[in-house]
């Protein structure tokens, strides 16, 4: 139960964060990105402020705890090195993030308060992020036959 | 740069930091959006139960924050239909290739100096850039 109250308790405060900064409001994101034009520096502010925080607050964790607090071991990302994949799927991403100005944090945050526009862009990325793990199995599929 | 607000972006940054510190104390997971919502669109799906709960808090967050504060914060979007559509494939597929995305690598793999953060969030930032200023300013989408 605290397993689940904790998620949603993370998952509100990180809706409130999107909502604070304005990083729900794809206007705002692409005046960040648009360096050529009427600039807005607002989004470094809360990548500098989130970067921060979880610095000091991984840091914190790591000193006190060998094991989170309703999970058996800590989970961090497994993939090492710098790959054709992980750099070519930041291209695809970065390309849509500037075409429309929404990511997939701000496109769900949005989706209660302007749901008309912003459902069209959350369908098309679940179908896009559902594709991808098709393409994948089929491809593990293709292989294990060789 | 009248739009300038750094003081409401720097405390919503910090509330983001807190979310993820929180789910990595009580999960060890990482707060990569793109990875809780990806995890529920695989074939076999795990873990269904934290990734369902965040991602509700996710999208309960900000009409609750509208309410406290007394108003909606404002969303404009502009892109056309056929827009939100090509760009939402390739934030879906992208995120998923590059496992990872503004809060993923951006955010907690900057401040993990992962080595392959730091390079995709330099890449999707250029690539980022680089397409406003193309649809923007050279050819007008």
């Amino acid at each position: 139960m605290l397993q689940i109250v904790t998620a949603v308790v993370a998952g509100l405060l990180f809706g409130a964060g999107l909502t604070v900064s304005q990083m729900v409001n794809p206007a705002k994101v692409i005046g960040f990105l648009d360096i050529g034009g009427n600039w807005d520096p607002s989004l470094a502010f809360v990548l500098a402020g989130a970067v921060g925080t979880v610095a000091l607050g991984f840091l914190f964790v790591r000193r006190r705890l060998s094991a989170p607090l309703f999970a058996a071991a800590f989970d961090p990302p497994s993939a090492r090195g710098i790959d054709r994949n992980l750099v070519f799927g930041a291209v695809l991403f970065g390309i849509g993030w500037g075409l429309v100005g929404l990511c997939p944090g701000p496109a769900l945050a949005a989706l209660a308060i302007a749901p008309a526009k912003v459902a069209l862009f959350v369908a098309a990325m679940l179908a896009g992020m559902a594709g991808f793990a098709v393409f994948q199995s089929f491809a593990a599929r293709r292989k294990q036959a060789r | 740069m009248e739009n300038f607000t750094p003081v409401s972006a720097a405390l919503g940054g910090v509330l983001i930091g807190l979310s993820a510190v929180l789910l990595w104390l009580t999960h060890g997971r990482i707060a990569g959006i793109s990875g809780i919502v990806g995890g529920l669109l695989t074939p076999r799906t795990r873990d269904v139960g934290w990734r369902a709960a965040f991602i509700l808090g996710l999208i309960a967050g900000p009409p609750i924050v509208a309410a406290l504060a007394g108003g909606m914060p404002p969303v404009a979007v502009t892109s056309s239909a056929g827009l939100l559509i090509v760009g939402g494939l390739l934030v879906g597929y992208g995120t998923r290739l590059g496992s990872g995305c503004t809060s993923g690598h951006g955010v907690c793999g900057l401040a993990r100096l992962s080595p392959r953060s730091i390079v995709a969030t330099g890449v999707f930032l250029t690539a980022a850039i680089t397409t406003v200023l193309v649809t923007r300013h050279l050819i007008g989408v």
